[in-house]
This record gives C-alpha cells, sequence and structure tokens, in this order.
C-alpha cells in the first residue's frame, strides 16, 4: 500500500509521461486522421491512393514494430530527434489510421444529396467537406474515435520499452526496489484508469453536446 | 425559338456498365426558355438533367453552358456550377443548418458575399417563396412542399443563369405539390431559363415552352406542348401519354 506514498513522484513523473504522450500523439492522429480522411474521399486519384496506402501500412503494421522503425530507422536518415517525440511520432501515425477510418465511416452516413447539393451551388470540395459534409459526419465519428484515443492512452505504455517515461515503465524501478509487484501494478491500473475515463468523460460530453439528431 | 442557346448538348451519350443510358442526345436550350422533360422511369430525363452541371459525367459528346463547355472537377467546374441553379427530388437541404444559414452558405464561401449582405438577399428570396416567417427553423421542422420551396430559394440565390429541377414534386404530398409548381411558374414568367423534369402535366402544358419527350435514353419527341399533347407523333409518346392520361 505504501508504494504509491514513498513513490508518488516516481508515479507522478510516470504519469505525467503518459499524459503528455497520449495528448500530442491524440492531436497528432486527429490531424492526420481528418486530412488522411479527406484524401480518401477526395476527386483527385492520387491523393486518395495516397490516403489508402497510409491506412494500410500503418493500419497493418503491429505498434511494436513501428516503434522500432521510428526509434532507429529515421535516424539512419539523420533523423534525430529525443525519444518522446519519436514515440509521439510513431503513436500519433499508427493512430491517425484508425482514426481515418471513423471518420471515413462518418462521411459515408451522410447522405450523399448533401454533398450533390453543395457542389450544385458552385462550392469546391474542401467547402463541401468542411462546411457541410464534415459537421454532420462529426456527430456520428465521436463515440469511434473516443475509443481510438483510449487505445492510443494504452497503447502509450510500449513507449516505455524505449526508454520514455511513462506509467507503466516504473515498475521496473520499483520492482528493484522491492516493492509488492501486485500493488505496483495496481497503482499503474489506477493511473491508466485516471487517464482513460477522463477521455471517456470528455467524449460523453461532447456526444451530449453535438451527437443530438437533427 | 433557340435564337440564342444558352444550353447545347451533341451528341451526348452515357453508359451505366452495360446500360445505355443517354444515347446520341442532341438538345439546344435557349436563354429565358422553360423546357419540361418527361417520359416513363429510367429512361435517361434524370440523368440527361444531372449532366447539364456534370454531377453525372458523360461518357461522350459536348456540353455547352452560355457558349462554354464543362470543364473537368475543380474551381473551373466550380465556378461553372455556380452559374446552374439546381433542385433536387429530395430537397437535399443541409440538415444541421437553419433554413436562413441555407439560403445564405453558398452566397458567403462561393459568392464571396459578408454575411449581413447575405442574409438580407436571403429574406428577400425566402419571402419571395413564403416562408419567412421559418427562417430560423431547422429543415426536419418543415413540411416537403416548403422544403422544396427553400431549396428552390437557395439555388436561386445565387443568381443563376438557368434552373434545373430533377423532378421536384414527386417525393411530395399531393397537397403540397401545388406551392411548389406556383413558385415555378413564377419563375418560368419571369423569364429565368429553366429545364424542368416533371411528371406534372398540367406544368407543362401552362409553363413549358417546349416539351422534351425520353424513352430508352433516346429524346424521341421535342415540340410546344399543346402540339405534344394534343397529337403526339411517336407510338411511344401515344402509349405513354394514354397510360397517365386516363385518369
Amino acid at each position: 500500500m505504501n508504494v504509491l506514498t514513498d513513490n508518488f513522484s516516481l508515479y507522478g513523473e510516470g504519469l505525467l509521461g503518459t499524459v503528455e504522450l497520449t495528448v500530442y500523439a491524440s492531436l497528432l492522429a486527429l490531424v492526420v486522421g481528418f486530412l488522411m480522411a479527406s484524401f480518401r474521399v477526395a476527386p483527385v486519384a492520387s491523393l486518395r491512393a495516397f490516403g489508402t496506402v497510409w491506412v494500410a501500412v500503418l493500419r497493418n503494421t503491429p505498434l511494436t514494430l513501428l516503434f522500432f522503425a521510428v526509434l532507429l530507422g529515421l535516424p539512419r536518415f539523420g533523423v534525430v530527434l529525443p525519444f518522446q517525440l519519436f514515440a509521439v511520432l510513431a503513436l500519433g501515425c499508427y493512430t491517425s489510421a484508425f482514426i481515418c477510418e471513423a471518420v471515413r465511416s462518418g462521411i459515408n452516413t451522410v447522405p450523399t444529396g448533401q454533398g450533390e447539393a453543395a457542389r450544385s451551388l458552385g462550392m469546391t470540395f474542401g467547402q463541401t467537406l468542411g462546411a457541410v459534409i464534415l459537421p454532420q459526419a462529426f456527430r456520428s465519428v465521436i463515440p469511434p474515435v473516443g475509443s481510438t484515443l483510449i487505445a492510443l492512452a494504452k497503447n502509450s505504455a510500449i513507449a516505455g520499452s524505449f526508454s520514455v517515461t511513462e506509467l507503466l515503465g516504473t515498475y521496473k524501478t520499483l520492482n528493484e526496489l522491492g516493492y509488492s509487484i501486485i500493488w505496483t501494478f495496481v497503482w499503474i491500473a489506477v493511473g491508466y484508469l485516471i487517464v482513460t475515463l477522463t477521455i471517456s468523460a470528455v467524449f460523453n460530453v461532447l456526444e451530449k453536446r453535438w451527437g443530438v439528431p437533427r | 425559338m433557340a435564337v440564342d442557346p444558352l444550353i447545347e448538348l451533341r451528341d451526348v451519350n452515357k453508359h451505366y456498365g452495360k446500360l445505355h443510358v443517354l444515347r446520341d442526345i442532341d438538345l439546344t436550350v435557349g436563354r429565358g426558355e422553360v423546357v419540361v422533360v418527361i417520359g416513363p422511369s429510367g429512361s435517361g430525363k434524370s440523368t440527361l438533367c444531372r449532366a447539364i452541371n456534370r454531377l453525372e459525367p458523360v461518357g461522350s459528346g459536348t456540353i455547352t453552358l452560355d457558349g462554354q463547355p464543362l470543364p473537368d472537377e475543380g474551381k473551373a467546374l466550380a465556378r461553372l456550377r455556380a452559374e446552374v441553379g439546381m433542385v433536387f427530388q429530395s430537397f437535399n437541404l443541409f440538415a444541421h443548418k437553419t433554413v436562413l444559414a441555407n439560403v445564405s452558405l453558398a452566397q458567403i464561401k462561393v459568392r464571396k458575399r459578408g454575411r449581413e449582405e447575405a442574409d438580407k438577399r436571403s429574406r428577400e428570396l425566402l419571402e419571395r417563396v413564403g416562408l419567412l416567417a421559418h427562417a430560423e427553423k431547422y429543415p426536419a421542422q418543415l413540411s416537403g412542399g416548403q422544403q422544396q420551396r427553400v431549396a428552390i430559394a437557395r439555388a436561386l440565390a445565387m443568381d443563376p443563369k438557368v434552373m434545373l429541377f430533377d423532378e421536384p414534386t414527386s417525393a411530395l404530398d399531393p397537397e403540397m405539390i401545388n406551392e411548389v409548381l406556383e413558385v415555378m411558374q413564377q419563375l418560368a414568367r419571369d423569364g429565368m431559363t429553366m429545364v424542368v423534369v416533371t411528371h406534372e402535366m398540367g406544368f407543362a402544358r401552362s409553363a413549358a415552352n417546349r416539351v422534351v419527350f425520353m424513352a430508352d435514353g433516346r429524346i424521341v419527341e421535342d415540340r410546344p406542348p399543346e402540339e405534344f399533347f394534343t397529337a403526339p407523333e411517336s407510338d411511344r409518346a401515344k402509349d405513354f401519354l394514354s397510360k397517365i392520361l386516363k385518369h
């Protein structure tokens, strides 16, 4: 029990690391995910192909492999960044593939007539997507995007194996110090619950606010 | 009539897979003319209407609008579409926006009008279609006939050179059809160039300059309404008219 009170700052640092990874990677995943979704429905064939390849590659690669590719691969091409930034890149790009597909399924729930009406009024693809399609798709996209971001928070644990400070990684130190492994993990689990339940709560609010049917 | 052609289709063909939906279509619509397209289901009349603003790309042939050939996808096509108003069978009002915002949106985005100027114009048009009182409602709160009148106002807000109507009354309850037809009659009297795909023979008789009868992807007859309705030339048109005018 005293494993938490004795090592509060260690847990705190770990939790902060996980929160940072989650927030930054989520932002990256959302931005790239929306961009890729718009690529996948664009009238330009090369953009559609790019989006499709992006999703196919990132969604079908094990995340650990992706971490290896980013953390070991990029430095070979002279890209040297802090490990935390590499971890955000790997997590964010990986998750963006799932966000993209969630957004695209939301886009598909909007009747085609909505886009046709917008185009018939002379609105460009970008205007049609931004002012007519996405605002209506947003509603049905909130729950799956929430789930995807919760998965991201939990996936951030992999970063611990690549010397990034995060919550799960704290167990190594605590184990060496001789604390009960069970209680160590119980408090780590509580830490993850704090993060994931916060995400759930945020998305519940979003759903109440924006998820109302028209 | 077609002294000053606004829309010209030459040798237009389109296939859906093996189905040949538009066969060698030649059609000219003059400025200020009201052309009503009628015909049995699957005759290609909706496809013809949607081809004019390239919502349906055609396989071969040329379509020109005001002397300009239809551009491929992109900004040039968007500019040209702004000149062509379109009214759909299923209204297609933007479900997440109020009636007023529906009419103002493209004015702001495409015509680059300020919000106040756009809203002012929108209110004028809503008044014209008799729906100013409903400006702050959402489309789902309106009846079908009211929604379609808003859709007409929305298309008119772009000050289009021509209006396309793709079966505008087919999804309406009978009692709401007239309120929409009246707005269209008024437009026709004001000299708007219109292409109207419809089953409303009364409207065709009273408002059209020409009736185009389509069957199996072809234009079978293209004549003034009185001639067409009283003395159809083709067997296909006779057959069609005998079926719909009986009741």
